[in-house]
């Protein structure tokens, strides 16, 4: 008993793992690394394009501060603050309508959800997620203009980009459901607390943080979408806070115009311009995201 | 005994996840610390509690009754414009090239070639995109530096907030001339393969399916990167652990525990990537050339129109409601597709969840 | 409460970073580079000198949709106007002429922008829509170049016979006999490379002009017809103007109709030959051409110009492929604030917006044309 237990634990006590082992974790870990270092490439690429290309007129106040109500096409000068009001009205809009829709339909089939209603549900979100945009805008636009009669408008965009948001924040928050652990729900049950309260204050705090990310995933797809923009508002060149009347400019949209209407070159105001707005959706998503990051870290309850 | 099925009513059935070996016998010992002091609130309880869950139940219902009349509303919607034009389609629309709508007396419009190609740019992007995704979340889950991982996780997710026009843009305008060298090589080199072969926008290789696919799997693999990569981080660490203890190689324990874990959501994920890539409008409408007079020619190095961009590039023109119908009877193509799709995928997956 | 602290700590300092980019921002001030006033005016082309009376006022902002060809001379129409009228503005929203004339007949702009006159079915629409007729009113004209890039050639001279040709597959090498036979072109050496022929994809009023010009002006070479969508058959179709464009610039040997301004960087219009010799493509070439024009309905407010009149001309010097981009209007407006507003901004379109066109590639419209717009503007109630 002695010698067992002066004798340090050397090698022998634990098992040599085998060389076809070691080649099958080699071989996996080659082709992890080099998918990330594919993938990688194209999409810092993609990001330094648009951050190079559009860097030129952003640094100035204009840029953020004025319209494009008095310049020409080809002249330097103005800004996108039109732009940026008209995408986040839309985009908020289309939030508080998609995000509550979407975190009930998930909730539903995770919580709820047994026999047909369910499978038909889940089976339908997947096929919203491929509706292209196109199409949901003409739908919106066959709805609200033509049999309600009612003019295009910046809330016409919303109910489009809403079908279009609906799909992921479904997903997204249906896997950060699914993978809460049952022992807090059933901790939470045997307490006897109902089951909707269980949902609201057990379940979805905890999935909290990644729900959230679905969500800026989704909005950040939405108010980079066009065609709902061409078919469903008029473009305006000025401020326009009024989302249920008139024309309202977009950031997608201005990248439009600028790609039909003016040379898009490099070095001329018409490819500033393309870029500079992507740039700044950008740039507005990821302070939107990193509000909402801050958000979710404070709510959140502590993990360990 | 009353407040004993009291206590178990509310809380329920937890609903279609959880199996039904949850219903263990309270009665005996619950009857004990519910004494005559309990009752009384314990009587109240029921009736609130049942009302919120009854209501909160109905709401979610509600809400998954309406994505389902919302899809079938969207459903109608396409069929009842695109009747018109069909019947008056005087060539075979499921199986005919070629595309001419503008007289709405003599249209002849078949989708075949819209099929073909939206088909090939998806199959190309999923492809890519999904091993990629699936190694990148692996990585920055199980590989990477905490560091990192993060960093890089916000980069990804920053990518999807590039609007798609300009991923058309930088694939036309920067991507394609930068990979033409490489277009070209392969297209010469593997001529004699039918799906390499010259495509039918010779000898231009940079409006192609296959700069196009690239493109397309860039885009959708934030998507799925990102949502597998929320679902690899939270596979419980005792399952890891115990994976460890028994002296599982890395690799291996990815393989019993991580992966099998996440392989839902993964699906998920891969999915929704599908679904974006099937409806990708603007950005193939300015990456992809179109032939003239020429039909597809099974290569990937064929231009052409899928049904969305097909509908993005005429939607300003859409005179009349006849040939407009023509167009809407492509999306409607594609929202048949889309079911198909959907549905073989989940035959071959199996059920999810569960 | 400390985990949480570093929680929050580092999207917090991000937030930080970011206002104090804001700061920054502020600093740096308005773009130097922003220009207050138009460049130079090099005015290549005479401006009509007349005048007329603008009465501001009336509905703003004015909306108005329709061709992408003239939005950056509606741009400058509104800058005028905005200088004329202030307080006033307009929209313009360039997503395409058949958009521009369905929005109008909907009711849902005040004033349409069409690269073709409306007739026919949309016209009766529009006569619904106002309760009278719809007038066409011409402010717009911009040149429409044959473009291409082939290397070693900078000058190149096309007769309309040799481009139907090209455009509809009958001549598929730059090394044929045909295009050298043209005049001016027997010192080139023309490679032996296919021809690549860029269409426009999408449904356009550039390639409803450019095949009715080659209709008219090579009658016997052009069978396929016009309309907004290309009939030739033959090449490959990008989306939108920038996009042939860019198709052209990245292959060596295409070629490709796109409107005046877009044809550089890359591309060099080529000359066009009516019979008089090669016409380089200017602004004030296209105004000779001008001076042909013919209205199709006489003596009428409407002012759809015959245009197989300018295409099938041969005047000496004179580049007749030109694009007329046309305001439609109602000849009465139900409400007199738009109808106010319209008649302002037309007028000053037609009167002060006309002379800045030059500079962005479009032609002013000549002084007889201009009398006549002008007075189809003033009847408008």
């Amino acid at each position: 008993m002695s010698t067992a237990l002066e004798s340090p634990a050397a090698t022998p006590a634990f098992q040599q793992v085998s060389a076809a082992r070691k080649v099958k974790n080699g071989i996996a870990t080659t082709l992890v690394w080099f998918s990330f270092l594919i993938a990688v490439v194209p999409l810092v690429w993609v990001l330094y394009t648009v951050v190079a290309n559009g860097i030129k007129r952003i640094p100035y106040t204009n840029w953020w501060s004025e319209d494009l109500g008095s310049v020409l096409g080809d002249e330097v000068g103005g800004g996108v603050l039109h732009a940026i009001i008209g995408s986040l009205l839309q985009g908020l809009v289309c939030a508080i309508i998609a995000v509550p829709i979407g975190m009930l339909v998930a909730i539903y089939l995770v919580e709820y959800g047994r026999g047909k209603l369910a499978k038909a549900t889940t089976f339908m979100v997947d096929i919203l997620s491929g509706v292209p945009s196109i199409v949901a805008a003409l739908f919106i636009y066959a709805l609200w203009v033509t049999t309600l009669g009612l003019p295009r408008s910046g809330f016409a965009v919303s109910l489009a980009l809403v079908l279009l948001m609906i799909p992921v924040v479904v997903r997204s928050s249906e896997e950060m459901l699914r993978i809460v652990p049952d022992d807090l729900r059933e901790a939470s049950y045997a307490l006897g607390v109902p089951k909707w309260k269980t949902i609201m204050k057990v379940v979805l705090p905890t999935a909290l943080s990644g729900i959230i990310g679905g969500i800026m995933m989704a909005l950040a797809r939405v108010m980079g979408e066009t065609a709902p923009l061409l078919v469903l508002v008029g473009y305006s060149a000025y401020v326009n806070w009024d989302i249920f009347g008139g024309e309202q400019a977009a950031l997608p949209l201005v990248m439009n115009n600028e790609r039909v209407s003016n040379s898009i070159e490099p070095g001329s105001v018409g490819f500033d311009r393309v870029w500079g707005a992507a740039l700044t959706l950008v740039l507005i998503i990821a302070l939107i995201n990193l509000l909402a990051t801050l958000f979710s870290r404070i709510v959140a309850p502590k993990k360990k | 005994m009353s407040e004993s099925s009291s206590t178990r009513t509310p809380t329920g059935d937890p609903g279609g996840r959880s199996s039904s070996a949850k219903k263990v016998p309270e009665d005996p010992i619950s009857e004990q610390p519910a004494s005559p002091a309990a009752q009384p609130p314990a009587s109240e309880k029921p009736k609130k509690v049942r009302a919120g869950d009854r209501i909160f139940q109905n709401l979610t219902t509600g809400a998954g009754l309406f994505v389902v009349i919302l899809i079938a509303l969207i459903g109608l919607f396409l069929l009842v414009q695109a009747i018109p034009a069909l019947t008056a389609d005087k060539a075979n629309f499921l199986f005919s090239h070629g595309w001419s709508t503008n007289d709405p007396g003599n249209m002849s419009f078949g989708i075949l070639d819209l099929l073909e190609v939206t088909v090939a740019t998806s199959v190309v992007a999923l492809v890519i995109a999904m091993p990629v995704s699936l190694g990148i979340a692996l990585f920055l889950t199980q590989y990477a530096p905490k560091r990192l991982s993060r960093i890089f996780a916000y980069v990804i997710d920053l990518l999807a907030a590039v609007p798609s026009i300009i991923f058309g843009l930088w694939g036309i305008l920067v991507f394609a001339p930068a990979i033409e060298p490489f277009s070209q090589w392969i297209n010469s080199t593997f001529s004699w393969f039918p799906l390499l072969a010259p495509g039918n926008v010779q000898p231009n290789v940079r409006g192609t399916i296959f700069t196009a696919g690239i493109v397309l799997a860039v885009m959708i693999l934030p998507i799925i990167t990102s949502l597998s990569r929320e679902v690899f981080e939270r596979t419980p660490t005792p399952h890891i652990e115990g994976a460890l203890a028994l002296g599982a190689t890395r690799w291996e324990v990815i393989r019993t525990t991580v992966l099998p874990f996440g392989k839902a959501g993964y699906i998920g994920a891969s999915m929704l990537g599908l679904g974006r890539a099937l409806g990708e409008t603007i950005a193939l409408a300015v990456i992809l050339l179109i032939p003239q007079g020429r039909d597809f020619s099974w290569s990937f190095f064929d231009g052409g129109s899928t049904f969305a961009s097909k509908i993005a590039v005429n939607y300003s023109e859409f005179n009349n409601e006849t040939s407009a119908g023509a167009y809407i009877a492509a999306g409607l193509v594609l929202f048949v597709l889309t079911f198909l799709v959907n549905f073989a995928a989940r035959a071959i997956i199996g059920k999810k969840g569960d | 409460m400390e985990e949480t602290a570093v929680k929050i700590m580092r999207p917090l300092s991000a937030v930080c970073i970011v206002a104090s980019a804001a700061l920054v921002l502020a600093a740096c001030g308005t773009d130097p580079a922003a220009s207050t006033n138009s460049a130079s005016n090099t005015a290549s082309a005479p401006a009509a000198t007349g005048t007329a009376e603008v009465k501001c006022g009336g509905k703003s902002p004015l909306s108005a949709e329709g061709s992408s060809a003239q939005k950056n001379a509606i741009d400058i129409f509104t800058q005028q106007y905005t200088k004329k009228c202030p307080g006033q503005q307009a929209n313009y929203n360039p997503s395409g002429s058949g958009a521009g004339v369905k929005q109008f007949n909907a009711n849902q702009i005040d004033f349409g922008g069409s690269d073709s006159a409306i007739k026919d079915a949309d016209a009766a629409a529009a006569k619904t829509r106002c309760g009278s007729d719809a007038w066409n009113i011409p402010l717009v004209v911009g040149p429409v170049a044959v473009a291409y890039k082939l290397s070693g050639v900078d000058k190149l001279a096309l007769t309309p016979s040799v481009i139907a040709k090209i455009f509809s597959g009958g001549i598929t090498k730059w090394s044929d006999p045909a295009i050298k036979a043209v005049k001016g072109n027997e010192s080139l050496t023309l490679p032996d490379k296919p021809i690549q022929v860029v269409s426009r994809s999408d449904e356009s009023g550039t390639t409803d002009n450019f095949q009715k010009y080659l209709g008219a002006a090579a009658k016997a070479d052009w069978t396929k017809g016009a309309g907004k969508k290309f009939n030739g058959g033959v090449g490959n179709g990008a989306q939108g103007s920038n996009g042939v464009a860019t198709a052209v610039k990245g292959a060596d040997g295409a070629i490709t109709y796109v409107e005046g301004a877009f044809a550089k960087d890359g591309l060099t219009p080529a000359l066009i030959d009516s019979g008089s010799g090669g016409v380089e493509l200017s602004a004030a070439n296209v105004a000779k051409s001008l001076d042909a024009a013919k209205f199709v309905k006489d003596g009428s407010n409407d002012l759809a110009l015959d245009l197989n009149a300018i295409y099938a001309s041969n005047i000496p010097g004179a580049y007749p492929l030109l694009l007329t981009t046309y305001e439609i209007v109602c000849s009465k407006y139900s409400d007199a604030q738009v109808s106010q507003a319209v008649k302002a901004f037309l007028t000053v379109a037609a009167t002060d917006g006309q002379q800045p066109l030059s500079a962005k590639g479009y032609v002013p419209i000549p002084q007889s044309l201009q009398t006549k717009v002008l007075a189809s503007i003033q009847a408008i109630s």
